[in-house]
């Protein structure tokens, strides 16, 4: 039996502006089990990044703010944690990776320093020991001389380095979950092939799960075990990663696996983009958020929101088509829309 | 008209930092070009890929070596000339939300080069600017809106629209759809290979996604810290890859199918060196799983191994 180590339930989020009110995350739930590694996909402003920030308590309230919805680490709702206690799990139960390393590092602070401060924080080692601890983490992402680049800066550093630094100074305390947010999206591929090695290692090491976020339905297909598809603030799409690539019920996830190049194809084929532009967060449809760009639509999907259907364990769609009284694709077909 | 559109030869770009050191940004590269092809030109950060698209441009002096477009040497062209190759080489740049100046309206960003070559004037250059829009997918009603109003997908189409208004013959595209989401790529892609259709253009096509470079170009130049290491057509590149930092390059990309067969990944190790202070002999040498004593010694000579697939590896010099 696996262990569902966090969970969130209907989560969601929504940020003020000048322009009106960005209803961010809408209504999410999913869960991480233990060791596992979940992917969330989706693109920009599908409320992937604001999820995973809510579950740190990253969001800046205001203007943001969490209206409704728990996410339980081990059965603790981390949005009722008062700030200190939320700072006492951060780090030591669970921590973050970012996109940009560049960013995410003190400059003017020793690498090792970093990491140190990071154990001596969250844990009660301190001095010598927790020098030794950063050093053996430097060593374990696989950099050479670890004694050594303790004592550098982060400019010493490559981007791909900085990356490891980085998953060093979140691992540091052997949280039970990691979240990685677009982690080697500015690496270079040969780069990020270390990176993406590097992290399953460890998770099979240190007994980790992962949550990673990406664009990049490669990354996903060669990481994740099991995956969220984003779209609109909502997951549409939940399945293990087989059964995502080889069986997809939404249209949305059928959009995207159309769009990307089949590499090993031996004639060219034209690419089928998905036409018109991702919704209105300000005011999003009543219906179902991808229904006007979706060919399939029915009268049903700009009235009514899909609940999620059930499609096979694990594998749930949140797409009208799925209902037993949606005519089949077929007949869609027979009535002029088109199937690529 | 001969079948090549652009010569470069023995091209090279080095930008001085600090007092005796350069950065060898593109050392030492010739290649061709030819007329309505689609040249994809790969490689990571710090190759030197942007940096020789922008030395085509014009956007840069190249430091040696011989830039020829159309059988004119483009560092000896008179003003007129100059001109007229300023309209017909034209660029589309990675960062849409950089490249169009927020402060203009759409339609006169468009315009520019018309006004700049004076191609149209009043309603003909109304007409030309709605022409463009629709061209690229987007409605005469938006040449009156500015930047911000528009998505990352569209304000692509603007940048396009404003490439083909003074009638280019070859573009350079670089990293076109990088910034762009998954689903807003596919129609950039569509959009780029229909016009090339329509327009007889010519595109250099320069990009560190593998999939999109293979999908669109015929062929693709691999270029590393400042070196062209192989090139051949696209297909057999990816069938048939020579160099082993090609090998690497391809096996490292990430496949979207969970049960693909597993190729052999070869991992590099390390970073790429800095392109200040290069590796003697081949550049890949210090990464490379096959590297030997002559690697380091002698710079690989640049051969055609194989029919129109060229690459410079000591481990095919027979």
């Amino acid at each position: 039996m696996l262990e569902r180590l966090l969970e969130v339930n209907n989560l969601e989020v929504s940020f003020k502006t000048y322009g009106g009110e960005v209803q961010a995350v809408r209504d999410v739930s999913f869960h991480v089990d233990k060791g596992e590694i979940l992917a969330i996909v989706g693109e920009s402003g599908s409320g992937k990044s604001v999820t995973v920030q809510s579950i740190m308590g990253l969001i800046p309230t205001p203007p943001g703010k969490i209206k409704n919805g728990e996410v339980l680490l081990e059965g603790q709702d981390l949005l009722k944690l008062s700030k200190r206690d939320m700072q006492k799990v951060k780090g030591s139960k669970i921590s973050m990776v970012f996109q940009d390393p560049m960013t995410s590092l003190n400059p003017t602070m020793k690498v090792g320093k970093q990491i140190a401060e990071s154990i001596t924080t969250h844990q009660n080692i301190k001095g010598q020991e927790a020098k030794e601890r950063a050093i053996d983490m430097i060593r374990r992402v696989g950099i050479s001389n670890p004694a050594e680049r303790y004592e550098q800066y982060p400019h010493e550093f490559s981007g791909g380095m900085r990356q490891r630094i980085m998953i060093a100074i979140a691992l540091a305390c052997h949280p039970k979950v990691l979240l990685a947010d677009e982690p080697t999206t500015a690496l270079d591929v040969t780069i990020q092939a270390q990176v993406l090695d590097l992290m399953k290692n460890l998770k099979d090491e240190m007994d980790t799960s992962i949550i990673l976020i990406t664009h990049d339905l490669g990354v996903v297909a060669e990481t994740a075990e099991r995956v969220a598809v984003m779209y609109g603030g909502m997951i549409v799409e939940t399945a293990p990663v087989n059964e995502l690539f080889h069986n997809p019920k939404h249209p949305y996830t059928w959009g995207l696996l159309e769009s990307i190049p089949d590499i090993d194809a031996a004639d060219k084929k034209r690419l089928v983009p998905i036409e018109g532009a991702p919704p209105d967060l300000f005011s999003p449809p009543k219906g179902c958020p991808f229904a006007p760009r979706c060919k399939y639509a029915m009268d049903v999907c700009v009235e009514e929101m899909p609940p999620a259907f059930s499609i096979d364990s694990g594998h749930e769609a949140k797409c009208w088509l799925n209902d037993s009284r949606s005519p089949a694709l077929k007949e869609l077909v027979a009535a002029g829309r088109q199937l690529s | 008209m001969t079948e090549t559109i652009i010569q470069i030869e023995q091209m090279k770009k080095y930008f001085p930092i600090g007092k005796e050191k350069t950065v060898k940004s593109v050392d030492d590269i010739s290649i061709e070009i030819k007329r309505g092809e689609t040249f994809g030109l790969v490689g990571e950060s710090g190759s030197g890929k942007s940096t020789l698209g922008k030395t085509i441009v014009g956007l840069e002096d190249p430091t040696s070596g011989k830039i020829v477009y159309n059988d004119l040497d483009l560092s000896q062209l008179n003003k007129k000339q100059k001109r007229q190759i300023n309209r017909e080489i034209q660029v589309i740049f990675q960062d849409p939300h950089a490249s169009l100046n927020p402060r203009m309206r759409v339609g006169d960003i468009i315009a520019e080069g018309i006004d700049a070559h004076k191609l149209a004037t009043g309603k003909n250059r109304q007409d030309r600017v709605y022409e463009l829009l629709e061209r690229v997918g987007l409605q005469p009603e938006h040449a009156k809106r500015y930047p911000h109003e528009f998505s990352g997908g569209q304000r692509q189409r603007i940048g396009i629209a404003r490439a083909l208004a003074v009638e280019p013959k070859f573009i350079v595209a670089d990293e076109p759809i990088s910034a762009l989401d998954v689903s807003i790529q596919a129609q950039v892609i569509n959009l780029l290979e229909d016009l090339k259709e329509q327009e007889d253009l010519t595109y250099l096509f320069i990009a560190h996604d593998l999939g999109m470079v293979k999908h669109i170009s015929d062929r693709i130049g691999v270029m590393y810290l400042g070196k062209m290491m192989e090139l051949s057509d696209s297909d057999e590149l990816f069938r048939d890859p020579l160099h082993p930092y090609t090998k690497a390059l391809l096996s490292a990309i990430p496949i979207a199918n969970p049960e693909a067969e597993r190729r052999e990944r070869i991992v590099l190790d390390g970073d790429p060196p800095s392109p200040v202070d290069p590796p003697s002999g081949c550049r890949f040498r210090t990464r490379c799983p096959f590297a030997m004593d002559v690697c380091a010694k002698e710079v690989p000579e640049w051969r055609e191994v194989k029919e129109k697939h060229w690459t410079a590896c000591h481990l095919y010099n027979k």
